[in-house]
């Protein structure tokens, strides 16, 4: 099980953590029609390293990115998504 | 003081095996108590019945299978080797009838040419019917232990735990290491699956550091408890997780007992590590031959185990047979316990070293010997057939000990993403590069000697280098040479001794083209049986190898998955069993509902009033009369339970807009509207209302079943999607309650209380009842004129009993969740579960015009999608009136009993204004078919009702009465 360092909790166990979807599957409001299908129906989904979203649901409810390698299970970097991260 | 002699010391245990009264010794396993009684005749083999004894000492066990316990706390399957035997313990053999000494199943050895390898993927040819009735033959005779049917009585707890250094395995390599660890100051975690730590010094007489070998260990332990580390025993690592998490199952009553004061029967550790030491051993292999399943036939550890551990001698004239100077170790063991060594079998060709030379002197050793066949009398080993030095020998023997290598026990450092070298020495995949924290120690690296396995393991542990007095009368122990399997074997010569796979099985997968061993395994079954191949896997793999003409890694490995070990149910599902398997969420107004005889439906987590029964009334009853008196005067329902969410702040409507796929933004201070949300596909998931309180405020409701995922969505929505927005999202569900006031007197009675003006439809106002300041929603979900009175939780109390005094007072009362769904199917009105399955669109359920055209909120791009866009062949909502009495919910529609549906009946309720059935249902192309004919068929219930398809609504289709 993976321990996820929360940008705002620090590492904590996976089952308090929910998995979102991978970044390149966000689905902008703005974005046209065509590119939304793609970002949701043809992914990358690459054997290796990739970046998704996860949420700390059973913790403080704060979005973030992991970037993950999905051979490897390692969780190289996690960065916080939501507006506490606009510059 | 070991051997027979110190066994007599410990106390009397008294169990039964099939019914039979025994005597055991405290500490005896099951397997060493029912040896010391003679008994070898344990268990039937899965598939050919065959009689089969205890083979192994350890977890490893492939063949003694009992079930241990009655009642709740019976446990099938259960290695008698893995038991510890306690006072009152009941075992039964599996997998015989009538009786394991007479067990007619064991016909399938004679048939063993019709049930070769993968028979009965063979079995699949041919018409399906042929199948069923193999199958049922095929369930009947392959068999294990019958699960319990009963609950189980005892408890399972979980529990976590962080430590700086995990050691799993208390031999000596896992001992030093903790031990070193420990009086470093680490936090320190040992585990053992044993009763005892010692591991393979409870077999062998060596000594370290002066001390003799079991002492020296029990020392070892205390010293690291009294250093503060952990050490538990019964205890079995069986996973090893990314992240360093090591799962281990501690038994805390052995399987069948009844725990102690703690009720628990066992506990999940869930162990967060800085590092772990894996000092898991190694498992024996036995030898290839015809026959070796026969009970008699033993792992020379083992015997040695059994010998020195337990006092027990398993026979009194024994063969060994051997691949390396190990098996004679067990030679001189068996000789000081008095039984006779009547042949020593080295495969080797010119065994050599000062061992082999001492044992020529006491006993007949034979290089260049393998066992070929076993003879037996009644069930057991009478006599062994070996080839020496190319010619035939028998022996007279009731024991044959294997000693045919050594498997490093990899499994977990291989769970931990390790990966594996191969030791050409003694023919064994060794822990390589490791990925975690993870290292192995010992036999479990594939090291032999023990001075150097305690000086690496101590400084491993985080101890100063230092070195390990060890004697060993037998001298240090050379690398463990594996037996070769020969090229051609007459007879069944089991592999998988679990699952009945034989060499010939292997050989024939080949022929039949099976190449890859991940093919193998399952058209063969080998290494799938509930020990996953310990004892197996290397075999099979060197004969696969064997026939491929590779190297053993070559020809490739399978995946080590966890548990290590057969692992309880209850272990994993812990206390989440019974009234604990899910919380349980009462209303604030639980209590008043009781007061009213409430019946209760659960909705979720939650238990909400489904109907108020007067006595003698149905359910149905009930509720059709409280659906009627809404109609026709007033009621009052909890809708506490609503998702409830104030969304405020200067960009409250701009974050509406993104949610809601309706027009919201420009609503007016003091109104409301129906809305829905759209997931990114462009299909309906969730529906409710928005409110404007204020000018910056919104007061949004929606489904009671999806408060979770709309409280996740609009957290997403808000946070990832939109994080620039100022405005905050606060979930009030379980701060407000509400109570919805509904029919033609609603509004008098409303009035009475505020003595305000009641809002407009679709208006809302704050006034107070009873004293209390409470928000007025006038939205109407029945039909009929309606209110939802917001208040805090804390207060709903004294506003219920006041709405609900009024009520009555005006000939109304409250009414519950059935009633609800009667007036809301007849204005057809959709719900979120039944109707709305996320499979809609806006317009499939008939709310395509309310679509915001502009777009701009999630999912507007997958309305665009051709196949959402287009109506033809979608399911559209229609209305559905029964031609002939009830009509049931879920029903199919056909055009006949048979036919494909085209359509399903979401909902049915009796009418409430007027007699008979109507309901609301999913039809392909419904919009285009209103006046057509079909029927509601239930193959499974057995109903058929004719039906006249119509328009969703049944009940003042101008909407008069909700209105002013």
């Amino acid at each position: 099980m993976l321990l996820i360092d929360c940008p705002h909790c620090g590492p904590r166990a996976q089952e308090e953590f929910g998995y979102d979807r991978t970044l390149d599957s966000l689905v902008r409001i703005e974005d046209a029609p065509d590119a939304a299908m793609a970002a949701l129906y043809a992914r990358a989904n690459p054997r290796g390293e990739d970046d998704e979203i996860w949420r700390h649901t059973f913790g403080c409810r704060g979005w973030m990115v992991l970037r993950r390698d999905r051979v490897s299970h390692a969780i190289l970097s996690v960065r916080p998504l939501g507006p506490e991260a606009l510059p | 003081m070991t051997g027979p002699a110190a066994r007599l010391t410990r106390p009397l245990v008294r169990f039964r095996f099939d019914g039979r009264a025994y005597e055991a010794r405290a500490g005896d396993t099951l397997a060493a108590a029912l040896l010391a009684n003679g008994v070898t005749l344990v268990a039937r083999s899965f598939k050919y019945h065959r009689p089969r004894g205890i083979m192994a000492a350890g977890v490893e066990e492939p063949s003694a299978l009992v079930t241990v316990g009655t009642g709740g706390r019976r446990e099938p399957n259960t290695r008698a080797t893995d038991v510890i035997v306690y006072d009152g313990l009941e075992a039964f053999s599996q997998n015989a009838w009538p009786s394991l000494d007479l067990d007619l199943g064991a016909v399938n050895g004679w048939l063993a040419r019709l049930i070769p390898a993968g028979f009965y993927y063979k079995t699949f040819f041919g018409p399906p019917r042929r199948w069923m009735i193999y199958e049922r033959f095929i369930r009947k005779a392959a068999g294990l232990g019958a699960p319990p049917v009963e609950p189980d009585p005892d408890g399972f707890a979980h529990r976590a735990a962080f430590c700086d250094l995990l050691v799993v395995g208390a031999g000596p390599a896992g001992l030093a290491a903790a031990l070193a660890a420990a009086e470093a100051g680490q936090r320190v975690m040992l585990v053992e699956q044993d009763a005892r730590v010692g591991g393979a010094l409870l077999r062998d007489p060596v000594t370290i550091d002066g001390m003799a070998g079991v002492p020296w260990a029990e020392a070892a332990a205390q010293r690291i408890r009294m250093a503060g580390g952990r050490v538990l025993l019964r205890a079995t690592a069986n996973g090893y997780w990314d992240g360093n998490l090591v799962t281990v199952v501690e038994r805390l009553a052995e399987p069948g007992q009844a725990p102690g004061a703690s009720r628990l029967a066992q506990r999940l550790w869930k162990v967060r590590c800085g590092r772990v030491l894996l000092a898991t051993g190694a498992i024996e292999r036995p030898l290839a031959f015809a026959g070796n399943d026969r009970p008699g036939v033993m792992l020379s550890q083992a015997v040695r185990g059994y010998v020195r551990r337990f006092g027990v001698v398993p026979g009194r004239r024994a063969v060994i047979a051997t691949s390396h100077d190990d098996g004679y170790r067990t030679a001189f063991a068996l000789a000081e316990a008095g039984a006779e060594v009547v042949a020593v079998l080295d495969g080797r060709a010119t065994p050599e070293g000062d061992l082999v030379e001492r044992a020529r002197a006491r006993f007949p050793v034979f290089a260049a010997a393998r066992p070929i066949a076993t003879r037996t009398s009644g069930h057991r080993l009478a006599g062994v057939t070996a080839e020496v030095a190319g010619r035939t020998q028998a022996f007279a023997a009731d024991l044959l000990a294997m000693a045919g290598g050594q498997t490093p026990v990899v499994h977990l450092h291989k769970q931990a993403g390790g990966e594996l070298d191969w030791d050409e020495v003694t023919q064994a995949f060794v822990p390589g590069p490791s990925r975690q924290g993870q290292r192995s120690l010992g036999a479990a690296a594939g090291r032999s000697v023990l001075a150097a396995i305690l000086a690496e393991a101590w400084e491993a542990g985080g101890g100063a280098a230092r070195d390990f007095a060890v004697e060993d009368p037998c001298g240090p122990a050379q690398p463990a040479a594996a037996a070769v399997i020969p090229a051609r074997l007459p007879g069944k010569a089991f592999v998988d001794f679990q699952n009945d796979v034989t060499l010939d099985d292997i050989d024939l997968a080949w022929r039949e083209g099976y190449r890859s061993v991940e093919h193998l395994k399952r058209y063969t079954t080998l290494g799938m049986a509930t020990d996953q191949g310990k004892t197996s896997n290397m075999a099979a793999l060197a004969r696969l190898a064997q026939a491929q003409g590779v190297a053993i890694p070559q020809a490739g490995l399978t995946t080590f998955r966890p548990p290590y070990t057969p692992t309880t149910l209850g272990a994993f599902a812990g206390p989440a069993v019974g009234d604990h398997a899910g919380p349980v969420r009462r209303l604030r107004l639980h209590a008043a509902h009781e007061a009213l005889g409430a019946i209760w439906l659960p909705s979720g987590y939650w238990f909400r009033p489904r109907a108020y029964p007067q006595p003698g009334e149905t359910p149905g009853e009930a509720s059709l009369r409280e659906a009627r008196m809404v109609r026709s005067r007033v009621g009052l329902v909890d809708v506490s339970t609503l998702a409830t969410f104030e969304i405020a702040g200067p960009d409250a409507a701009a974050l509406l807009e993104r949610v809601c796929a309706t027009t919201v933004g420009r609503l007016a201070v003091g109104r409301g509207r129906y809305t829905f949300m759209l997931r990114e596909d462009g299909l309906v998931f969730d529906d409710g209302t928005v409110w404007r309180i204020a000018e910056e405020r919104f007061l949004l409701t929606s489904s009671t079943g999806g408060a979770d995922r709309m409280a996740q969505h609009l957290s997403y929505v808000r946070n990832v999607l939109a994080p620039d927005l100022r405005v905050s999202v606060v979930n009030l569900q379980e701060h407000h309650c509400a109570a919805a006031l509904a029919g033609p007197r609603a509004t008098a009675v409303l009035e009475r209380l505020t003595g305000d003006a009641a809002p407009l439809h679709m208006h809302c106002h704050r006034t107070a009842i009873a004293g209390t300041a409470v928000l007025v929603l006038a939205a109407s979900y029945s039909g009929e004129r309606a209110f939802e009175v917001y208040a805090p939780g804390d207060r709903i109390a004294a506003v219920w009993a006041a709405l609900l005094a009024a009520a009555q007072e005006a000939g109304g009362g409250a009414y519950g969740l059935d009633a609800m769904d009667h007036l809301r199917v007849e204005k057809g009105h959709v719900v979120v579960g039944a109707e709305v399955d996320g499979r809609g669109t806006p317009a499939d359920l008939g709310l395509g015009g309310m679509v915001r055209k502009a777009g701009g909120f999630v999912g507007w791009q997958g309305l665009q999608r051709p196949v959402l866009a287009d109506p033809a062949g979608r399911r559209h909502l229609v209305g559905v009136e029964s031609l002939a009495g009830p009509l049931p919910e879920g029903a199919m529609l056909v055009g006949r009993a048979g036919d494909e549906p085209q359509g399903h009946v979401t909902t049915a309720a009796p009418r409430v204004a007027g007699e008979g059935w109507i309901g609301l249902a999913l039809l392909r192309d419904g919009a285009s078919r209103h006046g057509e004919t079909l029927h509601a068929w239930s193959a499974t219930r057995g109903l058929d009702v004719p039906v006249r398809i119509g328009p969703p609504l049944f009940y003042d289709p101008e909407g008069a009465r909700y209105r002013d």
